[in-house]
């Protein structure tokens, strides 16, 4: 019956109105094509002067130097440790996520008064403007007034002019930022896992730690996963609080360094080549998100 | 987990449920300070031990507002008596406010701030009209290489915004777009245009065909039944979306940064400027932020429910 409505409304309204053939490509072309103009037409651009010495600072015209560019920066040091700073902060920052957000969301995954608030109010802090947050974090941060020192009692303790502690201070406000990300992914994954299998373990005597171990955890695990995914590559890619909230050397990660390179010291064709390796990188990890994004929608 | 509930089972949910108290409390204490230093009076901002009490005060909002000087001596008592309400609590300050003529000068403020706003509602009005229609197509349609088209659109939201900026800025400069407000609209309409081609897409693939094609059967027309069926449909899903895109073009910092200094500078990268030149008045800069958070939160408990959605691309739904 449904198949028959099908055939029948498809050639009705084809003779009456547009076919679905323009509709569809009336619908997706015009989108398809605003994105390739603002987004990979740009790309291209930046391709070409990415084998060229071009500073946008000045009116000298691009001279093509071939990979010189690419040559210079994988042999620069700063760049690697650039690199390197950028790793010690994806992994501080998004393990210290996972943690206080998956457990944030083992605490949350029971029925209480007002828990629809308070899971709201926590998951606050990732719907604000990173710039903003990295701001009000530096009055949190200050040296001689801070809440922060007055709080934990640490004196003058310095943390964002502290090349040791710098990165940390970010990641902490990352951590405080994002964990409640991981936390509303946690416990969508949670509330899934079906109430019998808890209950057949309880009949089986079976203690806390094998049931969080043998059920908890592995059927969670696909959207722990997506949560990893997701933040790591969002980690790799931070500006906004880092730029903000410290000009140590020690801080400068990738995006910080980029944006120096091209805006600062005008460096257009090596920042372009730059932005190449950063791009390969990010595109690569968004490849392997969607792909366990489409696995788990699939279930 | 609670399907036993053993004495011991009972003692561990209380416990979970105070310790998440407790810890909602720290979590929200940045925000709170925050916001009740907008409201501190300004020589108790900076206070050691820090001030929690006091009496809140509405000098900041009004400092925020406009152009001000530091006076060299008090002013006139007859002046002061003449003077409105507000103005009053700038001379309380020790300063005065400027004019020209009789016109209050304002604050830079207002500005970035409208600035902001006539951006991020322009841009998110478009890309959800777009992403709206593209959805559509790839929820009804088959295509040829749909899984790579649709993989396409999202590659492009994860693009670091640095990257794009570098190419966004010379192509912009040599046509003439750096700092206009249509240069960031264009560019916040495409950046958000995949994130709401990928939500959308997942709010239309939950309409049920069949009313569509009942109504083709009634003689729709298919773009009658689009217009007429799918989107009373999908009102929710096309608000969820459109604040997602809103607060995403609001809250968007580094093609600001770059893109605008002036006549079309936004918010976000304006509030952080503000330090560094001469003494910082926290207060102010506390005002400023807590106006910019101010309809992020309220939007925040508007999408309470949709707010997994948002952060997977509809991927995950509840």
């Amino acid at each position: 019956m449904a198949v028959l409505a099908r055939l029948e409304s498809d050639t009705r309204a084809a003779a009456r109105g547009w076919s679905d053939v323009t509709i569809r490509n009336l619908f997706i072309i015009p989108t398809i094509a605003f994105l390739i103009i603002f987004n990979i037409f740009p790309l291209i651009y930046s391709l070409a002067y990415s084998f060229t010495d071009f500073r946008a600072s000045t009116n000298q015209p691009a001279t093509f130097v071939g990979l010189q560019n690419y040559r210079e920066l994988l042999g620069d040091p700063r760049i690697w440790s650039n690199l390197s700073v950028t790793a010690k902060y994806v992994i501080v920052s998004v393990a210290g996520q996972m943690l206080v957000g998956f457990g944030l969301a083992m605490l949350l995954n029971r029925s209480f008064p007002l828990k629809g608030l308070v899971t709201t109010l926590l998951l606050l802090p990732m719907m604000l403007s990173p710039a903003v947050v990295g701001l009000f974090w530096k009055l949190l941060y200050d040296p001689s007034w801070g809440v922060i020192n007055y709080v934990l009692g640490l004196g003058k303790f310095s943390w964002l002019s502290n090349p040791d502690a710098a990165l940390y201070a970010i990641a902490i406000t990352d951590i405080w930022m994002w964990s409640p990300f991981v936390m509303l992914l946690s416990l969508a994954g949670l509330s899934a896992v079906p109430r019998h299998l808890y209950e057949a373990a309880a009949i089986d005597r079976a203690g806390p730690f094998y049931t969080f171990f043998r059920i908890t955890l592995p059927l969670v695990a696909p959207i722990l996963l997506i949560a990893l995914i997701f933040r790591t590559m969002e980690a790799f890619k931070t500006f906004d609080i880092a730029y903000i909230m410290s000009t140590q050397l020690n801080t400068e990660l990738v995006s910080k360094r980029l944006y120096k390179m091209a805006f600062q010291e005008w460096q257009t064709g090596l920042s372009s080549a730059m932005a190449y390796i950063v791009l390969i990188v990010v595109l690569a990890i968004t490849n392997i998100y969607v792909k366990y994004l489409n696995r788990v929608k699939e279930r | 987990m609670a399907a036993v509930s053993s004495p011991a089972r009972k003692v561990y949910n209380k416990l979970a449920i105070v310790a998440v108290l407790v810890i909602t409390l720290i979590f929200l204490s940045p925000i709170y300070w925050i916001a009740s230093t907008a409201f501190k009076p300004r020589n108790l901002a900076t206070t050691v031990p820090p001030t929690v009490f006091f009496d809140p005060d509405i000098a900041p909002f009004i400092k925020l507002f406009t152009k001000r000087v530091q006076m060299t001596k008090p002013v006139e008592p007859e002046v002061y008596e003449t003077a409105s309400w507000w103005e009053k609590r700038i001379y309380d300050g020790g300063e005065r406010v400027l004019r020209t003529g009789d016109e209050v000068q304002l604050s830079q403020y207002p500005n970035r701030f409208v600035n902001s706003l006539i951006i991020a509602v322009t841009s998110t009005v478009l890309a959800v009209v777009m992403g709206t229609f593209t959805a559509y197509g790839f929820s009804r349609f088959r295509l040829k290489g749909e899984a790579d088209l649709l993989f396409f659109i999202l590659s492009t939201r994860m693009l670091p915004p640095i990257v794009v900026a570098i190419p966004m800025y010379l192509m912009y400069r040599a046509v003439g777009l750096n700092d206009t407000h249509i240069g960031l609209i264009i560019l916040y309409t495409a950046f958000n245009l995949s994130f709401s081609v990928w939500l959308m897409k997942g709010f239309m693939d939950e309409i049920p065909k069949e009313y569509e094609e009942a109504a083709l059967v009634d003689g729709y027309t298919r773009m009658q039944a689009f217009f007429k069926i799918v989107l009373p449909e999908a009102t929710t899903g096309i608000a969820a979306t459109a604040v997602f895109c809103f607060i995403t073009a609001w809250n968007e910092y580094a093609f600001a940064l770059i893109l605008t200094n002036r006549r079309a500078q936004t918010a976000p990268p304006f509030i952080p400027a503000q330090i560094g030149s001469g003494l910082t008045d926290w207060t102010v800069i506390a005002a400023g932020t807590f106006l910019f958070l101010l309809p992020v939160a309220i939007f925040t408990f508007l999408l309470r429910n949709h707010l997994l959605r948002g952060v997977t691309f509809g991927a995950i739904r509840k």
